[in-house]
This record gives C-alpha cells, structure tokens and sequence, in this order.
C-alpha cells in the first residue's frame, strides 16, 4: 500500500471542562504539527459523536476546504474503519491529506448513560431492551459468562487484563491511572459488580479525550518530518446490533476482521511486534486477541502479560472517551515511531490496532508498518 | 426484577410485530414461519432472511430452550427495574435466540434446559420469561 501515517497526537485527557469542539481542535492541530503541516494542507476529514453533521461542524470550525469526508458511526471500531476509506481515497486521487479525529467530553458533560439506548422504532425497544439489560455491560457480562464456563476458566483471567493495563499506565505520564499504583487480580474481583462476571475494574473508563492522526501519500510523506508509518493491511466486519443476534458469542466479527486484514497485508500475528486491541472490557481483549488469531479459542489468558499489548494503559486504565479507536492508532503510530520512552517496545517493526463498537457488533483491524 | 411488574412501561409494538404482540396476550410465543424455505426466524421481520419471502406465517413455539449465557445485572438501566435479577440468551429447541430473564439471582450455567413463562406487562400483554425445568 502506499499511504503512511505522518502526524498523531492526543488533545487533553481526563476531566477537562473543555467543549467538544475545543478538544477536537486541539486533536487536529496537535497532530497536524507533529506532520508538519497545517489546516491549508488538509482536504479530507473523517470524525464523528458532534451533532448530526459531524464533519461538517469540525469543517467550518477549522475552516476547512473538504474535498472527501467520512463519518461512519458504528461506535468504537470507527476509525480503523476511516484508515481504510481513507487509503482508498488517497490512492484514488479524491484527496491527498486526510485527518482522522475523535473527542469526546462525557466525564465533564456526565452525559454517559447506564441503559438501553435502543430508539423507539427499532426492534431492540421492543424485543430487548423491555428485559433490562445494561447498554453495553450486559452483552459483554454474558459473553464473558459463557467465556469461563466454556473454557473452565474463572474471573481471575478477566482480572488479569484489568491488572496488566494497570501495569502499561503507570508507564504512561498520560494514563487517567498514571498515579493510582498498581492494581491486584483481587482488586478487580473485590470491585462493585456491574453485570456478572464483570465488576466495575472490568470496565473501561469514563473520561474526556480523544485524538487525532494525519494520512498522506508514501511519496509525500517521505518529504514530512516524521518517520512515516505505512498502512499495510486493513479489514473490518459488521456482525449484530441485538443482543440476541449473534449464534455464538465467542466467534466475534474479529475472525473476518482479523483475516481480511492479515490477507491483505501478506502477514501472520506472529509478525506483529505490538498490539493494540479495544479494550471496553476486559473479556473484549480475550475474544479479539483469540479472533485474531494470536491464540486458539480459550487460551488468550496465556499471553496476558507476554504479549506487548495495549501499551498505553488502555481504555481500562489510560482513556476511555465513548469512542476509543482513534487512540488505539496514535499509540500504534507512537511504538512504530519509537517514542513511548520506558513503555517502548524495544525494534517494534509491525503494530496491529484493532477497533470493537457496540456490543461486539463492528470489528476493524488495521496492520500498521515501519517504512523499510 | 420489580414485584410490581406495572411500573414498567409498556413496549412499543408496529404493524409488523402486533400479532407477535396480541399472542401474548394468550399466552403464546410466536415465531416467523417461512412457507417458502421453512426458516423460523425472531424477532419478527418483514422479509425472510433465507429466501427474501415477504409473505410470513406464524408458528408457535414449543417454550422449551436452554440457557446459551446468563448474566446477574447489578445495576438498574434505568426506571422500573430492580436488581440485581438474571439476564439471559436462551436458545429455543425450534433454533432462534432469545433475550430474557430468568427468576431469582443465579447461578445458572450454559446449557441448563428451561422452559417458557410469562410476566403480564400494564396493558394486558406479557414479556417471555423462562425457569430452569428441573
Ligand atoms: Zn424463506
């Protein structure tokens, strides 16, 4: 492929009191510096979660000349989905600099909801969300539910992803639990329960955040100040919005996302050298880490720990902003770059960033490289 | 979940789900029939997913499934609801999965057989509930 990664960066983090748009512009010019260019240069946008016109409100805000814009929303797996739109895009000639952005300000707005979000007219209001499940705890408490009995595992190979993204955010001056001290498999089990096996250290963080990463050609970014990060491989699959709609929990949309994405790439996991998966909740890591294919169903909880995984603390323990997958790639970008100071991974030459929205309902991965 | 089951607001139904919605009200768990492939779908659609049949039938389902996974809500979603209570996918012996509950708090475990009930909902329909059969 022939598109590279050339600028990322995050905006504030954490508690903000800052508006969205606020956030979003330090997203952008943020990452747009770290390129070496400027809001001129950029004519294509991909962002969502402000308003019902999402790229048209970042657009005017900045004063941007758009020529392509994109705003799947499909929760979290979003961007990586926008890193392959916008790869076609630039290898098609529609746009030549395209922004990838996200923020969101929900810890400071107390906007995060606990329910169902099921609209009226859609069938979930009448066939689920009567029945009271959390949106989206619930699913994902029976997933990992079926998860440890399937298996004959118990909560402590939950726990042991909560207590690893601990490890990861003390290593990271950016991480909401930074300076929280390390965290025990106990603690995690001790937590108040939210949707057995799930306790709340089993859940992703509320907080503000968001990021940005900037996408040009190979041929221009090797003009650019930073060390381009070439975009190898990308796949995605969209698989249920209910609950009930899926056959089996534990075959997520991650196997053809994971597939498609290898296929496209002529890669294998055993090349990846750092991965970022979403990590909304802890048994999210074990299923992706399984659809994958870094391991066979049930064993993931073997590489918990091994692996050089979610090196920025996560969503668990770094920043969760509604929509985490944009910062799945600035961390990706960071490790290929060599940046990450005492959390590198030390020669990472290939980094896979893998995006889950909803309740496991949308899977995107994308095979991030080191120009050779 | 909540004693007083009338607390809880009425879900809306459409020209498509209603007579899934009036069988209720007897008592009885209908699923999709497809004359033309046979499939048996839920929830109600107004096509066939198998054969895209836009002529739908009705069959009633047996009650029987077995539980695929369960989960003890801790928290409330939001007004009418009590927890802690049991959520469940409960896969039916004609095949289509099912969000539900199950009484009390638990344990279950995947796989336990169990079979249809009912809770009565304000405005005379009811909501598909199951109990473990042994
Ligand atoms: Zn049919």
């Amino acid at each position: 492929m022939s598109v590279a990664v050339v600028g990322a960066a995050e905006c504030d983090l954490g508690v903000t009191g800052l508006p969205v748009l606020t956030l979003q512009t330090q997203a952008i010019t943020r990452a747009l510096a770290d390129a070496g260019l400027t809001p001129r240069d950029v004519d294509g946008l991909a962002t969502n979660g402000i308003g019902r016109f999402a790229t048209t409100q970042v657009a005017e805000y900045l004063d941007l000349d758009l020529a392509w814009s994109e705003s799947t929303f499909v929760g979290g797996s979003a961007f990586e989905m926008y890193v392959a739109r916008a790869v076609q895009a630039i290898e098609a000639g529609q746009c030549s600099v395209v922004v990838i952005s996200y923020a969101s300000n929900q810890r400071s707005a107390r906007s995060r909801s606990l329910g169902a979000v099921a609209e009226p007219a859609l069938p979930e209001a009448q066939f689920e969300a009567p029945h009271g499940p959390l949106y989206p705890a619930s699913h994902y408490g029976m997933a990992a539910q079926r998860y440890v009995e399937v298996y004959g595992h118990d909560r402590t190979v939950l726990a042991a992803v909560a207590v690893a993204a601990r490890e990861q955010a003390l290593l990271n001056p950016a991480a909401y639990r930074y300076d929280a001290g390390p965290l025990t498999v106990d603690d995690v089990l001790d937590a108040a329960p939210v949707s057995d096996p799930l306790g709340v250290l089993d859940c992703c963080l509320v907080t503000d955040g968001g990021g940005a990463v900037v996408l040009t050609s190979l041929a221009r970014a090797r003009d650019l100040p930073r060390p381009p990060v070439v975009v190898l491989g990308y796949g995605e699959a969209t698989t249920n919005v209910s609950t009930a709609g899926p056959d089996d929990l534990l075959a997520t949309g991650a196997i053809a996302s994971g597939r498609r994405a290898f296929g496209r790439a002529g890669l294998t996991p055993s090349d990846v050298d750092v991965v970022q998966v979403y990590d909304s909740f802890t048994i999210t890591v074990l299923l992706s880490l399984e659809g994958l294919g870094f391991a066979a169903p049930g064993e993931a909880p073997g590489l918990i720990g091994e692996l050089a995984l979610n090196t920025s603390g996560g969503g668990l323990s770094y920043c969760h902003p509604g929509q985490f997958g944009v910062l799945l790639l600035v961390e990706a970008v960071r490790q290929l770059r060599g940046e990450c100071g005492v959390r590198q991974v030390a020669g990472a030459q290939v980094a896979l960033a893998h995006g889950t929205g909803g309740i496991l309902s949308t899977h995107a991965t994308v095979l991030l490289g080191v120009d050779r | 979940m909540n004693a007083d089951e009338t607390i809880m607001p009425a879900p809306p139904q459409d020209p498509v789900t209603e007579p899934w919605w009036q069988a209720t009200r007897e008592r009885r768990l209908l699923l999709q029939h497809c004359a033309s492939c046979e499939r048996v779908q839920y929830p109600p659609r107004s096509v066939c997913t198998a054969c895209v049949a836009t002529e739908l039938g009705w069959q009633e389902a047996a009650g029987i499934g077995e539980i695929d996974a369960w989960t003890v809500v801790r928290r409330s979603p939001g007004p009418g609801f009590d927890p802690p209570y049991v959520l469940a996918r409960v896969r039916l012996a004609e095949g289509p999965v099912l969000l539900t509950t199950l009484p009390g708090s638990g344990p279950y475990r995947c796989g336990q057989p169990v079979a249809l009930t009912w809770r009565p909902l304000s405005d005379g329909r009811r909501l598909p509930v199951f109990a473990p059969l042994e």
